[in-house]
């Protein structure tokens, strides 16, 4: 049985995996380090809606030049829609019409931005003020709630701040809970600024996090020091300023998304950051997709964000497979930690921890009690989910309570696979005893943790998104692997007996 | 506390990686997997072979079917309920005897019948079977085992594992429980190896928790005048599953019945290699000197190659000479 057309295979996925990223590398200027770089993002938008047959006109809010960052290039994909960007003082928009149109309609809207040092504040003009009257009771209640930010505030700043915290949960008055339940806080809020004589409006803006799909605006309240000078402020915390991930999509003060003609419309946004040496940033390199450059930057956004991901498991995978056959840990399930450290990704790695052994330690407690209820495997695991899924409820709501923003990342731990985990660690607790389930589930953790360190690495991230061909080394490295027939670094001191006599 | 690749290689250990790729891997087709993953198919499969076998009680296929459970065991002093599919020896409950109060443990512990049928009901809704697929309860009665190896033992039934590689004996060993291994005969939850000589079935070396010992942790008895009786007869009940089965690297787990003489209690395709600990002495040599026989060769005449070729003299010190040609069934002290 001869190994030659192993190692020729081996040995093509090396060559061709080498060739393709050295291939990239030069002819694209693809560079190998993600750092000594500017950092752009690409943001794209759908609007999704049903067309109800009639003629259909979509207006849709577009982001300007703002500080920290600046628009490369823009596009949009809307077969047989007409398309025109309005553009006035205070903003742009893009409308699109279309004769007729029936069922679901998807438009598209893709920016590219450069990240800069800018520190200038782009000037937006003042809003005016608005002054409408209220009706009974809530005039005296909104009265009320300036009347008592006034009195601790010395300045617009101040005020906005006050006025917002009145209405933040801990510290909701009476008045403000009456107004909440007949008006939304983003207008309200901007109404009651005005009525105080503060000029304030409404924005949207998107928080830029890399890799992430289906995401929404999120509101803002800008409210003027005098003519130029303005400031964010977050409506529901009260805090002031703009986080520097911050994205101002729409600063008119109207609506982001108004479509005539259908319903059901809404809009989500996918974002990718990507390193690009300074000169190719600017330089769209979309344009010249052959099959040799084969890349996924040629894909929609979206399905780009989601690949970054998948790009990233073979290197788990290849953590894994090292560990187990040259290391010789066990762990409980095989690719287990895999998904593990992909929740770790979401989670950061601290939080993350601390969330896995909580729910894993919690489950085992609730599992303990269910072996007793004697009851079939299939059900026995089902209940388990289910107690997985009230446990991650439960550390949500409560690390929210106490104000601990990470705890909401534990909804990202694969729930299945968790259950599993706390049913197979059971019944090692039961057949094997606790040393067993400590050297499992500890194998279990550092294998997770180191793929997780592996995969968290910018350097590797860059590497994998922007050089297909490091999956055809990958492939390679796990094929040898494979292959292996030495000893495993753990046997070393297993059979240390052995050698002993 | 580490040994250098290259000590473990000039001894002829072989390591998990090896023992996957280069034997079971390559001897074992996975296609004939489940004549050995099923306890009952070897079961079935060994009587059609003339292989003695621990007598079949009955088997419980059904939810429905743990009802019959008492019916089935009646008129049995003891008894046996394994998981056909079960591995590692987990969901193995040994019944001693039963008196109208219940059933008796060989620790003593005394179970009633619904806990008997809700161990069934466990072993049948996969609890214990490898990926927790549906499985059947096998029940067998008791082993009377052979009262010559009884001091060497603590609760559990001492079983003797034979490697058969294509047929040949390659390495032996006795495990016998302990307190801490819970009256079970694995090496990794504290059970005592014993090394076993392929010519002479006289004990070699004892190992627990992979350290050398010289006698049984709880009944404090010497290991070094352990001898097999049956010995020869044993290991060519144990090269006949080669043929049985078609797999080429295969472990068995062989025990002694005071009546009924060696008996195969189970089959395993993927054995451990703590028998290279309790043996002190790597699998390799013997492996490659058996990869160099040709194919065609008896049980009758692999027996006599394996103790001819793999005869060793022990390093505990015994009462009796070496005889290492001599197939030997006398009792020890």
């Amino acid at each position: 049985m001869s190994r030659l057309p192993f190692y020729l295979i081996v040995g093509l996925l090396l060559v061709l995996g080498i060739g393709f990223s050295v291939h990239r590398h030069v002819q694209l200027e693809v560079p190998w380090t993600p750092g000594e770089q500017r950092q752009t993002w690409e943001v794209e938008a759908v609007v999704d809606f049903t067309a109800l047959g009639e003629p259909v006109r979509v207006d849709f809010a577009l982001p300007s030049h703002q500080r920290g960052y600046r628009i490369l290039t823009e596009n949009t994909a809307s077969p047989g829609y007409g398309l025109s960007f309005l553009q006035d003082d205070a903003a742009r928009r893009a409308q699109w019409s279309i004769r007729e149109a029936t069922g679901s309609q998807q438009l598209y809207y893709s920016i590219r931005l450069l990240v800069t040092d800018d520190r200038d504040q782009q000037p937006i003009p003042r809003p005016a003020l608005r002054n409408s009257a209220w009706e009974r009771p809530y005039d005296t209640a909104a009265a009320q709630v300036i009347e008592r930010a006034w009195a601790r505030s010395a300045d617009p700043y101040t005020f906005a701040r006050e006025l917002i915290r009145d209405f933040s949960d801990d510290r909701q008055g009476e008045n403000a809970r009456l107004l909440l339940t007949q008006f939304d806080r983003g207008p309200l809020l901007v109404r009651l600024l005005n009525q105080a004589g503060v000029h304030a409006r409404e924005v949207s803006g998107l928080m830029l996090n890399d890799g992430r799909r289906r995401q929404t605006l999120t509101p803002w309240i800008q409210v003027y020091e005098d003519e130029r000078r303005w400031s964010l402020f977050n409506p529901v915390t009260g805090e002031q300023g703009r986080p520097d991930n911050l994205l101002l999509w729409e600063t008119g003060g109207q609506a982001v998304l108004e479509v005539q003609g259908g319903t059901n419309s809404r809009v989500t946004f996918s974002m990718l950051s990507r390193n690009q040496p300074a000169a190719a940033a600017v330089r769209s390199q979309l344009a010249n997709d052959t099959l040799l450059n084969f890349s996924i930057h040629s894909l929609p956004l979206e399905e780009q964000a989601l690949f970054q991901t998948i790009l990233l498991i073979p290197i788990g995978a290849l953590v894994v497979v090292f560990l187990r056959i040259m290391v010789g840990i066990k762990t409980s399930g095989t690719f287990m930690p895999v998904l593990i450290a992909l929740a770790f990704i979401q989670t950061t790695l601290l939080t993350g921890l601390i969330g896995f052994l909580l729910i894993v330690a919690v489950g085992l407690v609730i599992r303990n009690y269910l072996s007793y209820l004697n009851l079939l495997l299939v059900a026995r695991v089902s209940a388990v989910i289910i107690t997985v899924i009230a446990i991650i409820s439960l550390f949500s709501v409560l690390s929210y309570r106490v104000g601990l923003n990470a705890g909401l990342t534990i909804t990202f731990f694969p729930m299945i696979i968790l259950s599993w985990t706390i049913e197979r660690m059971s019944i090692l607790w039961e057949e094997e005893g606790p040393k067993e389930v400590l050297i499992q589930g500890g194998g279990s953790l550092v294998t997770a943790v180191l793929a997780y360190l592996a995969m968290n690495n910018p350097w590797i991230r860059h590497i994998t998104f922007n050089f297909l061909g490091v999956q055809l080394i990958l492939m390679a490295l796990i094929l040898l692997l494979g292959n292996y027939t030495g000893y495993r670094l753990l046997e070393l001191r297993r059979f240390k007996p052995v050698t002993e006599d | 506390m580490w040994a250098r690749p290259s000590q473990l290689f000039s001894r002829g250990i072989i390591g998990m990686n090896r023992r996957n790729i280069r034997y079971i891997g390559r001897y074992n087709d996975r296609r004939l997997y489940p004549l050995v993953d099923d306890k009952l198919q070897t079961k079935l499969l060994a009587e059609k072979h003339g292989i003695t076998t621990p007598a079949l009680v009955g088997t419980v296929t059904t939810q429905f079917g743990v009802k019959q459970l008492r019916q089935m065991v009646t008129g049995h002093a003891g008894f046996v309920i394994k998981p056909a599919k079960g591995s590692g020896g987990k969901g193995i409950l040994v019944i001693e005897r039963c008196d109208p109060d219940g059933y008796i443990k060989p620790s003593g512990a005394r179970l009633t019948l619904a806990d008997l049928e809700r161990h069934v009901s466990n072993i049948l809704s996969g609890l214990y079977s490898l990926g927790g697929s549906p499985d059947v309860a096998v029940v067998e009665a008791l082993i009377n085992f052979d009262e010559t190896l009884s001091a060497y033992t603590y609760e559990g039934v001492p079983d003797i594992r034979v490697v058969i590689f294509r047929g040949y004996p390659v390495m032996a060993m006795m495990r016998l429980s302990t307190a801490a291994s819970d009256g079970k005969a694995n090496l990794h939850q504290g059970a005592v190896g014993v090394g076993l000589d392929i010519a002479t079935g006289a004990a070699l070396r004892g190992v627990q928790f992979d350290r050398t010992r010289l006698d049984h942790p709880d009944t404090g008895h010497e290991l070094a005048s352990l001898r097999i009786p049956d010995w020869h007869a044993l290991l060519l009940l144990a090269a006949g599953c080669y043929e049985m089965t078609g797999l080429g690297y295969l472990g068995t787990d062989m025990v002694l019945d005071r009546h009924r003489g060696p008996m195969l209690l189970e089959l395993n395709a993927r054995p451990g290699l703590a028998i290279q600990m309790a043996n002190g002495e790597g699998l390799r040599p013997r492996l490659d000197l058996i990869e160099q026989q040709g194919e065609g060769v008896g049980p009758e005449q692999r027996v006599a190659f394996a103790q001819r070729h793999f005869a060793r003299r022990g390093v505990l010190c015994r009462p009796h000479q070496p005889r290492p040609s001599v197939v030997a069934s006398a009792p020890s002290a």
